[in-house]
């Protein structure tokens, strides 16, 4: 699978089948070398920001331009790479990430079973208003947010801001788990009841340990975007104790911006590596993730 | 995309009764109960401040002092207010500028060029210039804000590169603060419609563009009378996501330009907080923040009624 097949985030997008190559149909080379320039063109302007942070955060003498380091060092690295700068918010950062995601998926779950599962009378109508829900811009909400959390005394409260991200990245996680759910065989849980096990019995040691990539593609997307997120914490933490890698990398650039060009990009580096691992790793599950449907056998 | 995918593909047996025997309300709603914690967390903190700020934005709530704890109730005095001030108007229309040059413009055309090319090249350079890309839309957005910011500034990379070209570069942030964010916008999030698109297009059958090949339809001709009708629903689709995800924009605009020069890239979630916070008019605020949760509100409604999603 080719790193461009998974659209994460879009609930509504049609299947992806593999790539197909067109067999009959004759391509000229010259089209074919036309094309590729003026691809390589755009992936240039891609890169040229991409570049500096790498290259700014190897030169202890960086400037916003992107300039080759004369002598690349890890300067830069070492320096931000302490408790107070770095290593606290990157810890908080973990803390609601994890926290987020963890409720998230635990309540999307035991949402979904009964979604995926039953004819209910209210089902369709909830689903639509997962799906409005999921398109709301969260962001336009956060100044009544923000007097909402100070009435009800959660300000700069860790466990009030992840309720509240868990609460935002709901619709979307109910939605895929959800669909995850769908896939899995109702027969296998039949012979679950017939043997006498209950629903959530059936839920806990059937249906979730053949759904483990589907759950790991939720959980990682909503590690991912509450590990990005910047305006929630934003608005609703504010002691420096309290704040993630996201607030805190914006408080050096206010602070220290203008002079300390290479350590803000080392920290932009420390901070966005995770992310960009977790990527990597969302895609090795998603291809796996069709592979469930051979578990009924004959 | 695999959730949808596979939502189609497996007979699911809803309907089946695990237990037959219990009286049928108490089963519906133990059933139900799996619900609970979802509802409970959407309610209280989905549900709440929406409802919130329908109510916030008919009082004067100030950030700080007698009025923050004590509000007035004053009607739509807000409403008035912001629906007679040109500051309001000009951030609509930086909004309307911002959605419609970078999102529906800007992303949908490049993430369309884009799939389109990487089809017809080769592929080594397909792989990397499509890593740079999706690289560019998984990073933490204040990353991508910090990047463009360099790359925007007065020393920056674009002046330095137009120099180079013996062109005179400018003070892009401060006298195109506009032209600035939308083009990072586009930078940041054209991998999504890149992403739908490339999966869009694998789906057009081969035979049918080809018998237009044969049928003596050049490339243009191919493109636009076969290939966009058999994507209209990826495209209408993609439209409505791009502009729903560009009209909640905060972070890059306020990491780059700060909503300035003054207001002139402030679009409508920046201006609700510089009033709420810089001003200290949460009221005034929370008023902004509806009328811009109602407008997303009425492209989710238009989403889903004219696309129809399957919730099946």
């Amino acid at each position: 699978m080719s790193v461009v097949d998974l659209p994460v985030s879009t609930p509504v997008v049609p299947p992806t089948r593999k790539e197909r190559t067109a067999l009959a149909s004759p391509r000229g080379r010259t089209s074919r070398w036309v094309s590729s320039v003026i691809l390589g063109l755009i992936g240039l302007t891609f890169l040229v920001p991409l570049a500096w942070i790498v290259l700014a955060s190897l030169n202890p003498s960086a400037t916003v331009g992107v300039t080759w380091p004369g002598n690349p060092t890890f300067d830069n690295f070492t320096s931000v790479f302490t408790w107070e700068q770095t290593l606290l918010p990157l810890w908080n950062s973990t803390v609601i990430s994890m926290g987020t995601a963890v409720i998230t998926v635990v309540v999307s779950v035991l949402a979904a079973y009964p979604l995926s599962r039953y004819q209910m009378r209210f089902r369709k109508s909830f689903l639509y208003g997962i799906l409005f829900a999921t398109c709301l811009p969260i962001t336009a909400m956060m100044v009544p947010v923000y007097a909402l959390f100070v009435n009800l005394h959660l300000l700069d409260s860790v466990p009030g801001t992840i309720f509240f991200m868990a609460a935002t990245s709901l619709p979307m996680a109910i939605w895929m788990t959800k669909n995850f759910m769908d896939s899995v065989p109702i027969s296998l849980e039949e012979a679950a009841w017939v043997d006498g096990a209950s629903a959530m019995k059936a839920l806990l040691r059937i249906v979730l340990p053949l759904m483990r990539p589907g759950l790991a593609v939720v959980f990682i997307f909503v590690f991912t975007m509450a590990w990005g997120n910047f305006f929630v914490p934003f608005v609703l933490l504010y002691s420096p104790e309290n704040q993630p890698a996201a607030v805190a990398i914006f408080d050096f650039f206010g602070t220290y911006g203008s002079v300390a060009y290479g350590k803000l990009a080392a920290f932009s580096i420390l901070y966005a590596t995770p992310v960009l691992a977790l990527y990597l790793l969302v895609q090795r599950f998603s291809g796996g993730s069709f592979a469930m449907a051979g578990a009924v056998k004959g | 995309m695999a959730d949808l995918a596979l939502s189609t593909t497996v007979d699911r047996g809803r309907g089946i009764a695990p237990r037959p025997r219990r009286p049928a309300r108490r089963v519906a709603l133990t059933r139900a109960l799996p619900l609970v914690p979802a509802v409970a967390l959407l309610l209280l903190f989905l549900a709440g401040p929406i409802v919130y700020s329908l109510y916030g934005s008919l009082t004067n709530t100030a950030l700080t002092g007698y009025k923050a704890a004590n509000p007035d109730f004053i009607g739509l005095d807000n409403y008035a207010a912001l629906f007679s001030s040109p500051e309001f108007w000009k951030s609509v229309w930086l909004t309307v500028l911002f959605v419609g040059a970078s999102a529906v413009i800007g992303q949908n055309v490049l993430g369309m060029l884009l799939a389109l090319l990487m089809r017809s090249s080769v592929k080594p350079l397909r792989s990397i210039v499509g890593g740079l890309v999706v690289t560019a839309w998984v990073l933490p957005e204040i990353v991508a804000a910090f990047a463009l910011y360099a790359f925007f500034s007065t020393d920056g990379t674009l002046n330095t590169i137009l120099g180079r070209v013996g062109l005179e570069g400018t003070t892009w942030l401060i006298t195109f603060p506009m032209f600035a964010v939308i083009m990072a916008n586009i930078w940041r999030g054209t991998a999504f419609s890149m992403m739908v698109y490339n999966a869009a297009l694998s789906e057009v059958p081969p035979e049918i563009t080809e018998a237009a090949e044969i049928d003596g339809a050049g490339p243009f001709q191919r493109f636009f009378r076969i290939t966009l009708p058999m994507i209209r629903r990826s495209i209408s689709t993609n439209l409505m996501l791009t502009t729903l995800q560009t009209l909640g924009v905060f972070t890059l605009i306020w990491v780059m330009t700060g909503g300035g020069p003054g207001t002139a890239s402030s679009t409508l979630p920046v201006l609700a907080y510089q009033q709420a916070f810089k001003f200290s008019q949460v009221g005034y605020g929370t008023a902004i923040a509806t009328v811009t949760l109602a407008v997303g509100a009425i492209f989710s409604i238009v989403y889903i009624k004219a696309l129809k999603p399957e919730v099946d």
